[in-house]
Protein backbone atom coordinates (compact mmCIF):
# COMPACT_ATOMS: atom_id res chain seq x y z
CA UNK A 1 0.00 0.00 0.00
CA UNK A 2 2.76 2.39 0.81
CA UNK A 3 3.91 1.90 4.36
CA UNK A 4 7.56 1.00 4.39
CA UNK A 5 8.55 1.75 7.96
CA UNK A 6 6.80 -0.39 10.52
CA UNK A 7 6.86 -0.35 14.27
CA UNK A 8 8.47 -3.68 15.00
CA UNK A 9 10.94 -5.14 17.42
CA UNK A 10 14.34 -3.98 16.30
CA UNK A 11 13.22 -0.86 14.46
CA UNK A 12 15.57 2.05 15.01
CA UNK A 13 13.85 5.34 15.72
CA UNK A 14 14.82 8.91 16.40
CA UNK A 15 13.40 10.71 19.41
CA UNK A 16 11.87 13.95 18.16
CA UNK A 17 10.50 15.54 21.33
CA UNK A 18 11.44 15.77 24.94
CA UNK A 19 14.49 15.42 27.07
CA UNK A 20 16.25 12.84 24.88
CA UNK A 21 15.68 14.76 21.68
CA UNK A 22 17.88 13.65 18.79
CA UNK A 23 18.84 10.25 20.18
CA UNK A 24 18.71 7.06 18.18
CA UNK A 25 16.89 4.32 20.03
CA UNK A 26 15.78 0.78 19.26
CA UNK A 27 12.20 -0.36 19.76
CA UNK A 28 12.62 -3.33 22.01
CA UNK A 29 8.99 -4.18 22.77
CA UNK A 30 5.54 -2.75 22.26
CA UNK A 31 3.50 -1.90 25.36
CA UNK A 32 0.27 -1.08 23.62
CA UNK A 33 -1.10 0.91 20.74
CA UNK A 34 0.57 4.13 21.76
CA UNK A 35 3.71 3.23 23.63
CA UNK A 36 6.86 1.26 23.03
CA UNK A 37 9.60 0.02 25.26
CA UNK A 38 12.68 1.68 23.91
CA UNK A 39 16.38 1.19 24.57
CA UNK A 40 19.72 2.66 23.59
CA UNK A 41 23.24 1.79 24.70
CA UNK A 42 23.55 4.92 26.81
CA UNK A 43 20.15 5.14 28.43
CA UNK A 44 17.95 3.21 30.81
CA UNK A 45 15.29 1.15 29.10
CA UNK A 46 12.06 3.13 29.28
CA UNK A 47 8.71 3.51 27.62
CA UNK A 48 8.04 6.23 25.09
CA UNK A 49 4.96 7.32 23.27
CA UNK A 50 5.09 6.78 19.51
CA UNK A 51 4.28 10.44 19.12
CA UNK A 52 7.78 11.18 20.34
CA UNK A 53 9.44 8.83 17.88
CA UNK A 54 10.18 9.07 14.19
CA UNK A 55 10.87 5.70 12.60
CA UNK A 56 13.95 5.29 10.43
CA UNK A 57 14.73 2.80 7.70
CA UNK A 58 17.18 0.90 9.86
CA UNK A 59 16.13 -2.34 11.48
CA UNK A 60 18.23 -4.70 13.52
CA UNK A 61 17.67 -8.35 14.27
CA UNK A 62 16.80 -8.90 17.92
CA UNK A 63 14.41 -10.97 19.96
CA UNK A 64 11.68 -9.42 22.00
CA UNK A 65 13.12 -7.47 24.96
CA UNK A 66 16.74 -8.61 24.71
CA UNK A 67 19.33 -8.18 27.42
CA UNK A 68 21.27 -4.93 27.25
CA UNK A 69 24.46 -6.79 26.34
CA UNK A 70 22.75 -8.62 23.45
CA UNK A 71 21.21 -5.39 22.27
CA UNK A 72 24.56 -3.64 22.13
CA UNK A 73 26.07 -6.62 20.30
CA UNK A 74 23.27 -6.63 17.74
CA UNK A 75 23.63 -2.90 17.21
CA UNK A 76 27.35 -3.27 16.62
CA UNK A 77 26.84 -6.20 14.27
CA UNK A 78 24.41 -4.37 12.03
CA UNK A 79 26.42 -1.16 12.37
CA UNK A 80 23.51 1.08 13.21
CA UNK A 81 25.74 4.07 13.84
CA UNK A 82 27.57 3.68 10.54
CA UNK A 83 24.39 3.21 8.53
CA UNK A 84 22.84 6.22 10.21
CA UNK A 85 25.77 8.53 9.64
CA UNK A 86 26.06 7.54 5.99
CA UNK A 87 22.36 7.96 5.32
CA UNK A 88 21.30 11.32 3.93
CA UNK A 89 19.06 11.99 6.96
CA UNK A 90 21.89 11.26 9.38
CA UNK A 91 24.35 13.37 7.44
CA UNK A 92 21.93 16.31 7.43
CA UNK A 93 21.67 16.14 11.21
CA UNK A 94 25.44 16.05 11.59
CA UNK A 95 25.78 19.13 9.39
CA UNK A 96 23.06 20.92 11.37
CA UNK A 97 24.87 20.18 14.59
CA UNK A 98 28.16 21.38 13.16
CA UNK A 99 26.62 24.61 11.97
CA UNK A 100 25.05 25.25 15.35
CA UNK A 101 28.36 24.81 17.10
CA UNK A 102 30.42 27.19 14.94
CA UNK A 103 32.05 30.15 16.58
CA UNK A 104 32.43 33.54 14.95
CA UNK A 105 35.82 32.78 13.43
CA UNK A 106 34.45 29.55 11.91
CA UNK A 107 31.54 31.43 10.43
CA UNK A 108 33.99 33.92 8.93
CA UNK A 109 35.91 31.05 7.37
CA UNK A 110 32.68 29.59 5.99
CA UNK A 111 31.81 32.95 4.44
CA UNK A 112 35.19 33.13 2.70
CA UNK A 113 34.85 29.57 1.48
CA UNK A 114 31.38 30.28 0.07
CA UNK A 115 32.63 33.38 -1.75
CA UNK A 116 35.51 31.38 -3.21
CA UNK A 117 33.19 28.57 -4.34
CA UNK A 118 30.79 31.10 -5.88
CA UNK A 119 33.58 32.78 -7.80
CA UNK A 120 34.87 29.46 -9.18
CA UNK A 121 31.37 28.52 -10.34
CA UNK A 122 30.93 31.87 -12.06
CA UNK A 123 34.29 31.57 -13.79
CA UNK A 124 33.34 28.17 -15.21
CA UNK A 125 29.95 29.49 -16.23
CA UNK A 126 31.59 32.45 -18.02
CA UNK A 127 33.89 30.06 -19.88
CA UNK A 128 30.97 27.87 -20.99
CA UNK A 129 28.99 30.90 -22.10
CA UNK A 130 31.92 32.12 -24.16
CA UNK A 131 32.27 28.72 -25.84
CA UNK A 132 28.62 28.48 -26.71
CA UNK A 133 28.41 32.11 -27.90
CA UNK B 1 9.69 8.78 31.79
CA UNK B 2 6.24 9.74 32.90
CA UNK B 3 5.89 10.83 36.47
CA UNK B 4 3.14 8.65 37.82
CA UNK B 5 0.56 10.36 39.94
CA UNK B 6 -0.49 7.20 41.73
CA UNK B 7 1.85 5.57 44.19
CA UNK B 8 1.38 2.25 45.90
CA UNK B 9 1.55 2.33 49.68
CA UNK B 10 1.50 -0.36 52.31
CA UNK B 11 -0.32 0.95 55.38
CA UNK B 12 -0.23 -0.95 58.65
CA UNK B 13 -2.48 0.06 61.51
CA UNK B 14 -4.45 -1.13 64.47
CA UNK B 15 -6.85 0.07 67.12
CA UNK B 16 -5.31 1.71 70.12
CA UNK B 17 -4.68 -0.69 73.01
CA UNK B 18 -7.34 -0.48 75.75
CA UNK B 19 -7.68 -2.07 79.19
CA UNK B 20 -9.86 -4.85 77.76
CA UNK B 21 -7.66 -5.50 74.73
CA UNK B 22 -3.96 -5.14 75.27
CA UNK B 23 -2.80 -6.32 71.88
CA UNK B 24 -5.35 -5.43 69.23
CA UNK B 25 -5.08 -7.12 65.85
CA UNK B 26 -2.82 -5.39 63.37
CA UNK B 27 -4.14 -4.86 59.87
CA UNK B 28 -2.20 -4.20 56.71
CA UNK B 29 -3.52 -2.75 53.47
CA UNK B 30 -2.02 -2.01 50.12
CA UNK B 31 -3.44 1.15 48.64
CA UNK B 32 -2.98 3.41 45.67
CA UNK B 33 -3.08 7.12 46.09
CA UNK B 34 -1.27 10.23 45.10
CA UNK B 35 0.50 10.84 48.40
CA UNK B 36 1.01 9.39 51.85
CA UNK B 37 -1.47 11.61 53.61
CA UNK B 38 -4.27 10.54 51.33
CA UNK B 39 -3.21 6.93 51.62
CA UNK B 40 -3.48 7.02 55.39
CA UNK B 41 -6.90 8.59 55.13
CA UNK B 42 -8.07 5.93 52.71
CA UNK B 43 -6.75 3.25 55.05
CA UNK B 44 -9.08 4.45 57.78
CA UNK B 45 -11.95 4.68 55.27
CA UNK B 46 -11.61 1.00 54.45
CA UNK B 47 -10.84 -0.13 57.96
CA UNK B 48 -13.93 1.60 59.31
CA UNK B 49 -16.04 -0.38 56.89
CA UNK B 50 -14.50 -3.67 57.96
CA UNK B 51 -13.81 -3.31 61.68
CA UNK B 52 -15.10 -1.22 64.56
CA UNK B 53 -12.18 1.21 64.57
CA UNK B 54 -11.77 4.83 63.56
CA UNK B 55 -8.82 7.13 63.18
CA UNK B 56 -9.57 8.66 66.57
CA UNK B 57 -9.23 5.33 68.36
CA UNK B 58 -6.59 3.80 66.17
CA UNK B 59 -3.02 4.32 65.19
CA UNK B 60 -1.00 3.87 62.03
CA UNK B 61 2.05 1.79 62.71
CA UNK B 62 3.81 2.06 59.38
CA UNK B 63 3.36 3.44 55.93
CA UNK B 64 5.82 2.48 53.23
CA UNK B 65 5.84 3.12 49.55
CA UNK B 66 6.05 0.04 47.38
CA UNK B 67 8.13 0.44 44.25
CA UNK B 68 8.06 -1.59 41.09
CA UNK B 69 10.65 -4.32 41.12
CA UNK B 70 11.42 -4.33 37.40
CA UNK B 71 10.13 -1.30 35.54
CA UNK B 72 11.80 -2.33 32.30
CA UNK B 73 9.61 -5.38 31.80
CA UNK B 74 6.14 -5.18 30.26
CA UNK B 75 3.39 -6.96 32.15
CA UNK B 76 -0.30 -7.56 31.71
CA UNK B 77 -2.09 -6.28 34.79
CA UNK B 78 -5.58 -7.37 35.73
CA UNK B 79 -7.44 -5.02 38.04
CA UNK B 80 -10.61 -5.98 39.84
CA UNK B 81 -12.54 -2.97 41.00
CA UNK B 82 -15.79 -1.93 42.59
CA UNK B 83 -17.18 1.40 41.49
CA UNK B 84 -20.17 3.53 42.14
CA UNK B 85 -22.14 4.57 39.11
CA UNK B 86 -25.13 6.86 39.03
CA UNK B 87 -27.42 3.92 39.65
CA UNK B 88 -25.53 1.73 42.08
CA UNK B 89 -22.38 -0.24 42.77
CA UNK B 90 -20.84 -2.55 40.20
CA UNK B 91 -17.85 -4.83 40.00
CA UNK B 92 -15.53 -4.76 37.08
CA UNK B 93 -12.44 -6.48 35.78
CA UNK B 94 -10.08 -4.60 33.51
CA UNK B 95 -6.80 -5.50 31.91
CA UNK B 96 -3.92 -3.18 31.10
CA UNK B 97 -0.51 -3.58 29.59
CA UNK B 98 2.17 -1.49 31.23
CA UNK B 99 5.65 -1.65 32.63
CA UNK B 100 4.66 -0.81 36.20
CA UNK B 101 1.65 -1.51 38.37
CA UNK B 102 1.34 2.16 39.26
CA UNK B 103 1.14 2.97 35.58
CA UNK B 104 -1.58 0.39 35.08
CA UNK B 105 -3.55 1.77 38.03
CA UNK B 106 -3.27 5.26 36.63
CA UNK B 107 -4.49 3.97 33.26
CA UNK B 108 -7.39 2.36 35.03
CA UNK B 109 -8.45 5.56 36.76
CA UNK B 110 -8.16 7.47 33.50
CA UNK B 111 -10.18 4.88 31.62
CA UNK B 112 -12.92 4.69 34.23
CA UNK B 113 -13.21 8.46 34.21
CA UNK B 114 -13.41 8.64 30.44
CA UNK B 115 -15.47 5.56 29.58
CA UNK B 116 -17.84 5.51 32.56
CA UNK B 117 -17.57 9.03 34.02
CA UNK B 118 -16.54 7.53 37.36
CA UNK B 119 -14.33 9.79 39.43
CA UNK B 120 -11.52 8.41 41.53
CA UNK B 121 -13.18 8.68 44.96
CA UNK B 122 -15.92 6.37 43.71
CA UNK B 123 -13.51 3.59 42.72
CA UNK B 124 -12.31 0.91 45.10
CA UNK B 125 -9.57 -1.42 43.92
CA UNK B 126 -10.37 -4.90 45.11
CA UNK B 127 -7.41 -6.73 43.71
CA UNK B 128 -4.60 -6.38 41.24
CA UNK B 129 -2.54 -9.11 39.71
CA UNK B 130 0.07 -9.67 37.05
CA UNK B 131 -1.53 -11.93 34.53
CA UNK B 132 0.49 -14.27 32.33
CA UNK B 133 -0.27 -13.88 28.66
CA UNK B 134 -2.24 -17.13 28.40
CA UNK B 135 -4.83 -16.06 30.93
CA UNK B 136 -5.63 -12.63 29.59
CA UNK B 137 -9.26 -12.20 28.79
CA UNK B 138 -9.47 -8.97 26.88
CA UNK B 139 -8.81 -8.90 23.15
CA UNK B 140 -7.27 -5.47 23.33
CA UNK B 141 -4.42 -6.74 25.50
CA UNK B 142 -4.17 -10.09 23.73
CA UNK B 143 -3.52 -8.44 20.38
CA UNK B 144 -0.12 -7.30 21.65
CA UNK B 145 0.94 -10.79 22.66
CA UNK B 146 2.85 -11.28 19.47
CA UNK B 147 6.60 -11.54 19.44
CA UNK B 148 6.69 -10.52 15.77
CA UNK B 149 4.39 -7.58 16.20
CA UNK B 150 4.49 -5.19 13.30
CA UNK B 151 2.29 -2.25 12.42
CA UNK B 152 2.77 1.04 10.63
CA UNK B 153 2.27 4.41 12.23
CA UNK B 154 -0.42 5.85 10.07
CA UNK B 155 -0.31 9.59 10.75
CA UNK B 156 2.78 11.48 11.70
CA UNK B 157 2.03 14.30 14.08
CA UNK B 158 4.17 17.23 13.04
CA UNK B 159 5.19 19.29 16.01
CA UNK B 160 8.20 21.44 16.91
CA UNK B 161 10.71 19.71 19.15
CA UNK B 162 10.43 22.33 21.84
CA UNK B 163 7.50 24.53 22.73
CA UNK B 164 9.71 27.55 22.19
CA UNK B 165 9.74 26.90 18.44
CA UNK B 166 5.97 26.82 18.24
CA UNK B 167 4.50 29.44 15.89
CA UNK B 168 0.92 30.22 14.97
CA UNK B 169 1.55 30.33 11.22
CA UNK B 170 3.70 28.02 9.13
CA UNK B 171 5.08 28.64 5.67
CA UNK B 172 4.02 25.29 4.20
CA UNK B 173 1.50 22.54 4.83
CA UNK B 174 2.84 19.67 6.88
CA UNK B 175 3.74 16.27 5.45
CA UNK B 176 1.78 13.74 7.47
CA UNK B 177 3.20 10.60 5.86
CA UNK B 178 5.40 8.68 8.20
Amino acid sequence: MGFKRYVEIGRVALINYGKDYGKLVVIVDVVDQNRALVDAPDMVRSQLNFKRLTLTDIKIDINRAPRKKNLIEAMEKSDVKGKWESSSWGRKLIVQKKRASLNDFDRFKVMLAKIKRGSLVRQELAKLKKESA
Amino acid sequence: MVAYRYHQYQVVGRALPTESDDHPKIYRMKLWNTNEVRAKSKFWYFLRKLKKVKKSNGQILAINEIFEKNPTKINNYGIWLRYQSRTGYHNMYKEFRDTTLNGAVEQMYSEMASRHRVRSPCIQIIKTATIPAKLCKRESTKQFHNSKIKFPLVFKKVRPPTRKLKTTYKASRPNLFV
